[in-house]
């Protein structure tokens, strides 16, 4: 399968089943979509009735040939084999430290932090028992994650201090490495935090939709007031220091359809200094007047081809600034296993919420018909059918992944968009996710065409 | 080539670390709302090209 696109005047082909990216002249790009496999080495008469000079065609066409010999073209399909192991190893655990929240977004799957239960704040005893439960059902996977996720996890720093402590202990003590992550709104950020954050944790997400209008009207206090004024200079102190000691971090910002000029709020972040930055659409039911619709996606396309556009000319001029969604690794990507097999929720990465129950990822946290059981008392009767569902779905087991061309970048989806918004079937897949992850791929590898030249 | 400029060589087909589990989880490093895989890297390789460069 070969996908061969247009972009800010660039001719791209992606072979799809090698992962090959080629940069055309538009000589090769008109010959090439009038090709379909198998080629044969002789060019074929119908090429010459383009209107180019024939020798040139000739030569075009053999260099097409040449990379269909070396199976970078037309690469024919395969199937991966996937470990039939029945025991998953987990590596990734998102601990719900908080299901509280200081903020009352607008967009918010967490329900103002509540997961459609009630204002609840782990345990430091929750968090580390939830330690030993990763450790215990980790097997031989040396590098494990933890990501303190809420509502705010602020709200619970007693619990972070207790189980990165106690996580970092345990890690060693096994032989293993745990990398924290923690994703925060900032109203809580202070110094003595912000210093705690960059010390400790692995990786930080900073939550800031970009332009002070936008974010503001999104991200609201329930008592009123900027929460872009309040936060936007403890993320600058935070960012600066991460930069500078070449750490992990990212601000991550969300669009919806009263922002669909979102590359503007990209630019404002790189703007005000940020490097690592993702802005990433909403994602709701369709009929919630926030909800990314159908209709919009003609206009989001365009918005994506401006800001990759945009991105390769500052990169270019030497500008350091990373799109989370356009980052691409051509060549140290993941394994092809990992690009069938996908997000891993249910798995290798599971959700604890507060009282310590166990959920497939954290978009699933408070739905109890996907109560997969807790850290105490381990998986359920129930769990071992329904993880099995989870450890199935890969892009060969979705239809619609099967003539795909993002199939081995984007691994199937988010399950739990499939579960929420196609009516509960996991092998289906959301529909306006798809389309704005091709259109992403697609800007992503422009980007990387660029920037090799 | 005078026509064609191949950007990545590196396939699929190079399936020396493949499975190990040993890369981080998709969601754990900023999105949480979209699957990304594709973003994420091998920590074999990471860990080969740090050594190659030493």
């Amino acid at each position: 399968m070969l996908h061969t696109f247009e972009i800010g005047g660039e001719y791209l082909a992606l072979d799809v089943n090698s992962g090959a990216l080629h940069s055309f002249y538009k000589l090769a790009y008109d010959i090439c979509k009038l090709l379909t496999p198998p080629l044969t080495k002789e060019t074929p008469e119908i090429l010459y009735n383009l209107e180019y000079d024939k020798n040139e065609v000739k030569l075009a066409y053999s260099e097409l040939y040449s990379l269909y010999e070396q199976k970078l073209l037309f690469s024919p399909d395969f199937i991966v084999d996937l470990p039939k192991n029945s025991v998953i190893p987990i590596k990734a655990l998102c601990l719900h430290v908080a299901h509280d929240c200081n903020m009352r977004c607008g967009y918010c799957f967490a329900d103002a932090g509540e997961y459609c239960g009630k204002r609840e704040i782990m345990a430091p005893e929750v968090g580390m028992k939830a330690i030993d439960f990763l450790i215990e059902h980790s097997a031989k996977i040396e590098n494990l994650e933890v990501d303190f996720f809420g509502g705010e996890p602020l709200m619970a720093m007693d619990t972070v201090k207790a189980v990165t402590e106690y996580g970092k202990k345990r890690a060693a003590e096994a032989g293993k490495h745990i990398n924290f992550t923690l994703t925060t709104n900032g109203a809580l950020l202070d110094d003595e935090t912000i210093e705690y954050l960059d010390r400790e944790m692995f990786n930080l997400v900073l939550s800031v939709d970009g332009r002070k209008s936008v974010n503001d009207f999104m991200r609201r206090f329930p008592e009123g007031g900027s929460t872009y004024d309040k936060i936007m200079p403890q993320f600058k102190k935070l960012a600066e220091m991460r930069q500078q000691n070449g750490k992990s971090y990212y601000v991550r910002g969300t669009f919806t359809a009263k922002n669909l000029d979102f590359s503007s709020d990209v630019f404002h972040l790189a703007d005000c200094g940020f490097e690592e930055i993702s802005v990433e659409p909403v994602a709701l039911e369709n009929n919630h007047p926030l909800a990314i619709k159908e209709e919009m996606l003609p206009r989001i396309y365009k918005e994506y081809e401006k800001l990759a556009i945009e991105l390769a000319k500052r990169k270019s001029s030497g500008d350091k600034i990373n799109f989370f969604h356009f980052n691409v690794d051509l060549e140290a990507g993941p394994c092809v296993y990992k690009r069938v097999k996908g997000c891993g929720a249910g798995c290798e990465y599971l959700a604890v919420t507060p009282p310590g129950a166990l959920f497939p990822c954290h978009q699933f946290a408070g739905m109890d018909n996907y109560k997969l059981g807790n850290i105490y008392d381990g998986f359920n009767d129930e769990s071992a059918q329904l993880r099995k569902k989870f450890k199935s779905t890969n892009i060969y087991t979705k239809p619609e992944c099967q003539n795909c061309f993002a199939k081995f970048f984007c691994g199937g989806g988010c399950v739990a968009a499939s579960v929420k918004y196609e009516g509960g079937d996991m092998s289906k897949c959301y529909h306006i996710g798809c389309e704005l992850e091709r259109k992403r791929l697609e800007c992503a590898l422009y980007l990387q065409a660029k920037l090799a030249e | 080539m005078k026509n064609i400029k191949t950007i990545n060589k590196k396939t699929y087909s190079d399936t020396t670390f493949a499975g190990c589990g040993e890369c981080r989880s998709s969601c754990q490093s900023a999105c949480k709302t979209s699957c990304t895989v594709a973003n994420q890297q091998c920590e074999n390789k990471k860990r080969l090209n740090k050594d190659n460069n030493k």
